[in-house]
């Protein structure tokens, strides 16, 4: 028998899969931002381009938007433009990270397969990659409305922060039981691409505010549910009411009343239900390793 | 002495599912076929290893070896039964680590490292000493998924080895990789054993086995079978077959009849 020595561990006997959920994930930060450098790098390997890429596919889609909805179809709003890029940005943001989040796990199926990693790791991460290309569309949606002469006040920053927000809260939650979801069954993620689909025209970015208030008349508080929308609406109130030649006129007509507080609402439901999530999370997640 | 694994009551349950698809599923509903079958790849296991113990884990493929592994690595969780682990735990289940194939390798032993609980500055650290142990020269910078399965395994086994661990987890892994690689792993896993470190290693090499362990543990169809000597534990796995050749004999040390 070999000569060994005498380790003393000071570590207590616990469950070696012991997972404190997304706290463990904010624990481990340095992992996290190599998932996310990773996620980053291998989006653009083998591209020329690379992150300009970022750049030329939310001013395509705006120019996209424009001519269809705007110009062809007659802009509905004061600088229509202005008012479906603040939306297509945090819609967008909302997206990808649903859509990518929920592909996340299977993604990184070697990983989960053959190493102890909290598994929330991977929703979570995916959506710091999708916050990161909001910045490209921020910047030039931040040169669009100063060239109109707008510039930032503090209660718009605020809005547009609470928009963002909600959605990252959101997101995140949706992503975390998706990619779950999505182990057990892909036809999870045919649901996503359905539901992204529909986000887009849900919210008031090809139309104003002002129309669904128009048609809906009583029952318009009920499209305020979505928090998508409100979170577009905070984010028109961040930029593109400033855009406009009355800005106070515009937010009566075309903003609903008490934006904040509704904003504020949806944040804190978004809050319960990423709690909501991540228990739902610890259930699934029992038998991903074998159904990879 | 202080407990560093305990496993107590175990079971894991497995489904195999036939019937995917809806249609599939209603198919095999009408023909009155099962839908789904189960089967219990650990089946009420316990056991108790302490600090520094070094535990070869034996079995034929199937018997539930690298199921009772990932439940110790954490990686999955017991239906029944409890298990504890204390420290950090390093290893490797089924050859190779969870690699990225499009990551260089040097992204690969970061993010590695990292998995296993390494700092940035551990890492760095350790890094030279990792790149000249696994020995992959210029293809450091280049994708893992163009690595040959040696190279592959071979910086796998170097990022977990180089974990400064309490437990060290070991599967297979001389199945791959040379002779001079696997004579020099199974000489680091000396040095691991002899630093005090608790050592689980899977292996169907007996050789291997009673020089690297003082205590077997072999598994047959989910259930312990034999837990206890080293010898008693070799020759209860061969109980039933015939006498080794030489030639299996010889290779048998360095885990090459895998």
């Amino acid at each position: 028998m070999a000569e060994t020595a005498n380790r003393v561990v000071e570590a207590p006997l616990v469950p070696p899969s012991g997972n404190s959920g997304l706290l463990e994930v904010f624990r481990r930060r340095y992992l996290l931002k190599l998932l996310v450098r990773r996620e980053l790098s291998a989006r653009y390997q083998g591209s020329f381009l690379g992150i300009f890429w970022s750049y030329i596919q939310p001013a395509v889609r705006l120019g996209m938007y424009y001519v269809v909805f705007a110009v062809i179809m007659g802009g509905r709003t004061e600088n229509h433009a202005i008012h479906i890029f603040a939306g297509l940005v945090i819609v967008h943001y909302f997206t990808e990270t649903f859509g990518a989040g929920t592909r996340s796990i299977m993604a990184n199926k070697g990983l989960i397969k053959k190493m102890a990693v909290p598994r929330e790791m991977f929703p979570v991460a995916s959506m710091l990659v999708s916050a990161y290309h909001v910045v490209p569309g921020m910047l030039l949606l931040t040169g669009f409305c100063v060239a109109l002469g707008w510039s930032p006040d503090l209660v718009g920053v605020g809005a547009a922060l609470l928009g963002f927000a909600i959605v990252a809260v959101l997101g995140t939650a949706l992503a975390l039981v998706f990619s779950a979801a999505n182990v057990y069954f892909r036809d999870f993620g045919n649901i996503v691409q359905t539901l992204t689909q529909i986000v887009t025209f849900s919210v008031p970015m090809i139309y104003p505010y002002s129309m669904v208030a128009d048609r809906f008349g009583a029952a318009a508080p009920y499209y305020l549910l979505n928090p998508v929308a409100e979170a577009v609406l905070l984010f028109q109130r961040g930029f593109w009411t400033g855009t406009t030649n009355d800005p106070a006129a515009t937010e009566k007509t075309d903003l609903p009343d008490h934006l904040f507080l509704i904003g504020f609402a949806h944040l804190g439901a978004a809050l319960v239900v990423l709690v909501l999530a991540q228990m739902l999370f610890w259930k699934l997640e029992k038998k991903i390793p074998e159904r990879l | 002495m202080t407990e560093s694994i305990v496993v107590e009551n175990v079971s894991k349950q497995f489904t195999l599912r036939y019937h995917r698809t809806i249609k599939q599923m209603s198919v095999a509903a009408a023909r009155g076929h099962k839908l789904s079958e189960t089967f219990l790849a650990l089946d009420d296991v316990s056991f108790r290893v302490e600090q520094g113990e070094s535990i070869g884990l034996m079995g034929l493929n199937g018997s539930g070896k690298s199921t009772l592994l990932k439940l110790i690595n954490g990686i999955m969780t017991p239906d029944s039964g409890k298990v504890l682990t204390r420290g950090r735990i390093a290893g490797l289940i089924a050859t190779g680590a969870g690699f990225h194939r499009q990551l260089t390798g040097r992204e690969n032993i970061f993010l590695n490292a990292a998995v296993l609980g390494m700092s940035e500055a551990e890492t760095r650290r350790k890094f030279d000493d990792i790149v000249e142990f696994a020995e992959v020269g210029k293809r450091l910078d280049s994708p893992v998924g163009q690595y040959s399965s040696g190279e592959f395994a071979r910086l796998g086994f170097a990022v977990a080895i180089h974990v400064d661990s309490d437990i060290f987890l070991a599967d297979e892994v001389l199945a791959v990789g040379d002779k001079p690689f696997k004579q020099k792993c199974m000489q680091r896993m000396q040095e691991v054993r002899k630093s005090g470190r608790t050592l689980f290693y899977v292996s169907h090499a007996a050789a291997s086995v009673q020089k690297m362990c003082d205590r077997v543990l072999v598994l047959e169809k989910g259930k312990l079978g034999f837990d206890g000597d080293v010898k008693a534990g070799i020759r209860y796995l061969h109980y039933d077959e015939p006498g080794e050749t030489a030639e299996e004999h010889a290779d048998a040390e360095l885990g090459a009849d895998v």
